[in-house]
């Protein structure tokens, strides 16, 4: 014991840490700070350093080449031991991350901590946030699959619709020009040097800031942030009703830093390892691309965006939201603190949550996309042959071999690029029909020199069977009139 | 303390021996920074570079024009002209080889004109579609529904001693498709 004090001493003489450890461990904070509430960041932190060991030690067998990094990811899974754990532990440790910041920011929003004096924290927070995103993406390259190579793809067409610029951000992003050996090597040295350099750094000034002003303390309504006096009712707060953060604060910390980690591996444990999927071999074209988690939503946008809207969408948006966030403290870096008194803060939070969440979740089941296999796969539900005629048959035919499934479902099974058309009958009458399958529109493709005459009919004698048993096909009133040559009377005495 | 006066002095005039040796250390060490940043720059933008002096494009072979039948639509694969010796098989690119009729051709990239997603190629409707967004393309390739805002990108072809050969080389994207950098107009066009 005599021994290790001494060592302690040799060294500290030397390194001269001691004193500042102590210091900073013994600070006061607020006695209200040490909240279940108040556990995030470190949490986030705790899962940076958790993915900065996994992904070292999938380093040591992870090959950075577009020819053999799928090989490797193999070899990580199924040859080397607990492989696959770390590769898991790495995958769920980044949904985490992303997922732990987000509800940092969001409760340092509504709990007003970016307010006078901490607007640096903030805005260094934002670069943490975009960084952990940039981490995501590149990870996502990593796992050079057939989902990392056209992921790939959609980064360069979007970088590539910059004005000028354009083509030459993506000759950059792709170290060449195609997606190769070339750009899996850049997204390495991104998401193993530059980023993560840069994220440390970020991260040991976002900590001493919050070190050198103080934690936030828990905002009561009515306790306004003024420029000029905020410091010294701060100071004087830590003063009559401070603790020293450790041990006071840090024990909910260390307790939460603890479960996330357990969390995180038992995600790993349980769910397993992304991917990979298929080999990242592009004449392997029978792949439908999507991105991991965190970005779906930007999936959904893509899709649901009206064509003209998409590029000013995606090349204006996302500055000005990056630069909104930047300016946040210093258009609100007064004022109240509590969310209690800031319901439009609160009402943007919800709104930016839910938008966000039901992007996600429609990304989950991509109504948008063609089911590619649904046209030679999904079967013509029984009730709709049973009792029909021979055209009518042959129509449901047509409807399958020309890929109408592909966007449009029959009971709940095929596309739904398009309107369901199990009851297609009751909304559109004959002539309807015909002229929306020769024409399209409405978002539908024409298949006027895709159809014989005789394929529409089966096709139109088909789609007209579709409706409810209870309600009757819609019909066009006038059209008996024009065929009997405007004899009212006859087709309206009719019985 | 008659000596500390005097370093002081000096410090405050404009030009000291060890302020004008300071200056000289910062402007030899920008002098070495320039230096240092132009081959830097040189081969942190030769991606961009590269495409500008040479080009990226050549003349690929598809293989011989009696492997497309008349009328019909099939996929085609090629090796990029550029291959690097890290690139396992992302050099592979595919394409679809439409053979209107005779010497008539339409070779589309595989990629989706919105973001590039790999598009499928159905004969019975005669259309592309893509899995990712719900882009679709008519046979000769002009957009059909979906998101994409122009039709599928071409490449420039020629027909060689019976081989049917297109300008490829770079990944088309929205903002940069393939046949607007080359000098040759496709012949059809």
């Amino acid at each position: 014991m005599r021994l290790i004090t001494k060592i302690g001493e040799w060294l500290d003489h030397r390194l001269q840490l001691a004193a500042p450890i102590r210091e900073a461990a013994g600070h006061p904070v607020p006695r209200s700070t040490a909240s279940w509430f108040y556990v995030f960041g470190s949490a986030a932190l705790t899962v940076f350093i958790l993915q900065l060991v996994t992904g070292i030690l999938l380093a040591l067998i992870y090959v950075p080449s577009a020819g053999e990094a799928w090989s490797s990811l193999q070899a990580l899974n199924h040859q080397v031991a607990l492989g696959w754990f770390i590769r898991a532990m790495h995958g769920w440790g980044s949904n985490f991350m992303v997922a732990i910041v987000l509800i940092h920011m969001v409760q340092v929003f509504l709990f007003g901590a970016h307010k006078f004096p901490r607007e640096l924290t903030w805005i260094i927070g934002v670069f943490l946030l975009l960084m952990t995103l940039g981490m995501a993406f590149t990870g996502q390259v990593m796992r050079f699959d057939q989902d990392a190579y056209w992921g790939l793809g959609i980064g360069a067409s979007i970088a590539s619709r910059v004005p000028i610029l354009g083509p030459f951000i993506v000759k950059l992003m792709l170290g060449g020009p195609i997606i190769a050996g070339a750009t899996l090597s850049r997204f390495f040295a991104l998401h193993v040097f530059v980023i993560p350099g840069l994220l440390i750094g970020f991260v040991c000034l976002h900590v001493l800031m919050v070190l050198k002003l103080g934690i936030n303390e828990w905002p009561m309504p009515g306790r306004i942030v003024r420029r000029a006096t905020y410091e010294a009712e701060y100071h004087a707060l830590t003063k009559k009703d401070g603790e020293p953060f450790v041990p006071y604060a840090i024990w909910k910390d260390m307790f939460f830093a603890a479960f996330i980690i357990l969390a995180v591996a038992a995600c790993a444990y349980y769910f397993g390892p992304f991917g990979p999927t298929g080999q990242p071999d592009p004449t392997i074209i029978q792949t439908a691309p999507k991105p991991d988690y965190f970005f779906l939503w930007l999936y959904a946008l893509l899709s649901l965006l009206p064509p003209s809207l998409e590029t000013p969408f995606l090349l204006i948006v996302p500055p000005l939201a990056i630069l909104g966030l930047i300016l946040l403290p210093f258009l609100s870096g007064e004022g109240e603190k509590s969310w209690k008194r800031r319901p439009i803060a609160v009402v943007t939070v919800l709104l930016i949550a839910i938008t966000l969440g039901t992007f996600t979740r429609m990304a989950q089941f991509t109504p948008w996309s063609p089911h590619m296999n649904a046209w030679s796969g999904d079967p013509v539900p029984d009730r709709y042959i049973h009792g029909t005629t021979a055209l009518e048959r042959q129509g449901a035919l047509v409807f399958q071999v020309k890929q109408c499934r592909n966007c449009h479902s029959l009971g709940n099974t095929g596309g739904q690029r398009g309107p369901t058309l199990d009851s297609v009958a009751v909304r559109l009458a004959q002539d309807q029909l015909i002229r929306q399958v020769i024409q399209g529109g409405g978002n539908m493709p024409a298949y006027g020199n895709n159809l014989s005459p005789a394929e529409t009919t089966a096709l139109v004698a088909f789609l007209e069977t579709l409706h409810p048993p209870t309600q009757r096909p819609a019909r066009d009133a006038a059209r008996e009139l024009v065929l009997s040559n405007g004899q009212l009377q006859t087709s309206g005495t009719q019985p | 303390m008659a000596t500390n006066t005097e370093t002081a002095k000096p410090a405050d005039a404009s030009l000291s021996r060890r302020g004008f040796f300071m200056k000289l250390g910062i402007l030899f060490n920008g002098f070495a920074a320039i230096v240092l940043a132009l081959p830097i720059a040189r081969f942190l933008f030769s991606s961009i570079t590269r495409g500008r002096e040479n080009g990226y494009l050549s003349w690929v072979r598809l293989g011989d024009v009696g492997n497309f039948p008349e009328g019909e639509t099939r996929m085609a694969t090629f090796r990029n002209p550029l291959v690097m010796p890290t690139d396992g098989k992302t050099v592979d690119t595919a394409c679809w080889v439409r053979r209107i009729a005779g010497d008539q051709f339409q070779v589309f990239a595989i990629n989706c004109a919105h973001l590039g997603c790999p598009v499928r190629w159905f004969p019975q409707s005669g259309l592309f579609m893509c899995p990712c967004h719900g882009g679709a393309y008519y046979r000769d390739g002009s957009r059909a529904s979906g998101p994409p805002e122009r039709g599928l990108f071409e490449y420039p072809y020629k027909i060689e001693n019976g081989v049917l050969t297109i300008s490829a080389g770079q990944l088309p994207t929205p903002g940069d498709p393939v046949a607007r950098l080359t000098s040759e107009k496709p012949p059809c066009a």
